[in-house]
């Protein structure tokens, strides 16, 4: 078998089992007799998109735009913080223990305080998204700049190469599988983010919107929010894969 | 007589980490003639890298004379020395084109006069057709040619190489060994070659220089008369086999 005719097996195989999923989730709420406040139908819960007044489409974009921003936002600040790390030893050396113990709070506590500072709204959910995203960027991005074989090293320096030289050709290339390995897990931890932000305290978005239909026991919009959100995510997450298949040679990708 | 490329003369070298000096070197003397291959053997740790590390410009002797280059020929610390090491360390997002062109990326070489080098130099290691490959899809022995050619891109006057085909297979590496004279001979470089291989170092140079255990010393430091192009038969020589025991007897293995 050819690799178009692997590739495409697997799409169908990806499909089927998404498509069972489906079929399962509504068997076992019609022949269970599920009551709908309980678990709707995945019928029942496309139904809700036709409900005007949810304003689907608004919150949808609210909630894309704090994942987006939050996770852009992670994905700079980390990069850059790791490439000053590696131009500048002493700073790492000083910030990264300072770091490691900041990541050992629990980003989504400190929400409640993120809003007290910046009112609620885009701007502190996406500041929320942005929190538990940027550990993974930056801590993976310095160790893929440290990661460089000593002898390359040597090799540069023996034909008195820069420091620059040896960034844009070795380290940061070098870098990249690494960087990608954070970035696809700040990708899942900024749609977290972004959610709780809107949780704790927001008047949009799609996280908003499920605590207002929780309180009408609309179970069915409940679902067609949650899926949304996933849906955002995974475009998020396959975007990200998309760059690194366009930037990463395969034999250099991690995991 | 013409002075040699290369002379060290009583180079000592210490390594200072926190509170402890480790001496790696305590007197290495010996000269390379222009267009010489000449081996390094030693035992581990004794220093040979330390000598190729000394002669790459990457760190100074403490003491001693080291010189590289003569008033006929002049040697540029800067683009003179090409290095092969252990491990083929070619770049694994770059085509084998682009991790040979790499030395004269850095050099800033004129790039299409480099590109068409660097396919005759694909092309001398026997890696025609290979340009777009990546590193991934070529054997180790590949590999290594491919690291051969980087280090040639840039007509540096000096190659070091540090026990490059240790990580080979025993054929490939005989195999190799073949194609390093052969590519010595067409291209006229001198090169100095680290290796734990007594075979190998007999086989290969025209001088072998022995150290002994770190602190180095030198041991010996001998002509090997064998004629050249070499073939592997020679190995069944009887003069092959004398140099191969004056070794072994030199690191005290027999």
């Amino acid at each position: 078998m050819d690799d178009k005719a692997l590739a495409l097996r697997r799409i169908t195989v990806i499909i089927l089992s998404h498509l069972a999923l489906v079929v399962v989730w509504q068997l076992f709420v019609t022949l269970d007799k599920v009551p709908a406040f309980v678990m709707p139908t995945p019928l029942a819960t496309v139904a809700t998109l036709s409900q005007a007044n949810y304003r689907w489409l608004d919150n949808t974009v609210v909630t894309a735009a704090e994942i987006f921003g939050g996770y852009l936002l992670a994905v700079g600040v980390g990069v850059s913080l790791a490439m000053l790390f590696s131009w500048w030893r002493g700073f790492e050396t000083a910030a990264m223990p300072l770091l490691v113990t900041l990541n050992m709070i629990p980003k989504v506590a400190l929400g409640p305080l993120i809003i007290v500072w910046f009112k609620y709204g885009i701007g502190p959910n996406i500041l929320i998204a942005f929190a538990i995203g940027f550990f993974p960027v930056v801590l993976t991005a310095s160790r893929g700049l440290r990661e460089v074989e000593p002898e390359l090293l040597d090799l540069v320096r023996s034909i008195r190469g820069s420091r620059w030289q040896l960034f844009t050709k070795i380290q940061l290339p070098g870098a990249l599988p690494y960087i990608f390995s954070g970035m696809k897990v700040a990708a899942i931890l900024a749609v977290a983010g972004a959610v709780v932000g809107e949780f704790l305290g927001s008047d949009r978005g799609l996280g908003y919107l499920m605590l207002q239909v929780q309180v009408a026991l609309d179970t069915a919009a409940m679902f067609m929010a949650v899926i949304l959100i996933s849906l955002i995510g995974m475009t998020l997450y396959a975007m990200v894969v998309l760059l690194e298949r366009l930037l990463v040679v395969r034999d250099a990708r991690l995991d | 007589m013409a002075p040699p490329f290369i002379r060290l003369d009583g180079v000592r070298k210490t390594y200072r980490r926190a509170r402890t000096e480790h001496l790696a070197i305590s007197e290495a003397s010996f000269d390379v003639g222009s267009g010489e291959l000449v081996s390094l053997v030693g035992p581990s740790g004794c220093g040979k890298t330390t000598i190729l590390r000394m002669l790459a410009g990457l760190t100074a002797p403490d003491s001693g004379i080291l010189r590289i280059g003569t008033d006929a020929e002049r040697f540029d610390p800067a683009r003179d020395v090409g290095m092969v090491f252990q491990q083929p360390l070619l770049l694994k997002w770059r085509r084998v084109l682009a991790n040979v062109l790499l030395p004269a990326e850095i050099l800033g070489l004129p790039i299409a006069a480099s590109r068409a080098r660097a396919r005759d130099l694909l092309d001398m290691v026997g890696l025609a057709g290979c340009e777009d490959k990546y590193p991934y899809e070529l054997s180790g022995g590949m590999q290594q040619r491919a690291a051969i050619a980087r280090a040639l891109i840039h007509d540096p006057k000096l190659i070091l190489m540090d026990e490059p085909f240790a990580a080979l297979d025993a054929l490939t590496r005989e195999k190799m060994n073949l194609e390093l004279l052969r590519i010595w001979r067409e291209s006229r470089k001198t090169i100095l070659f680290v290796t734990h291989g007594i075979q190998e170092a007999v086989f290969l140079a025209t001088r072998v220089v022995v150290l002994t255990a770190g602190p180095a010393r030198m041991a010996d430091n001998f002509e090997v008369a064998l004629p050249h192009p070499r073939t592997l038969e020679m190995k069944t020589h009887e003069a092959f086999g004398n140099y191969v025991r004056r070794l072994y007897r030199l690191l005290g293995m027999a």
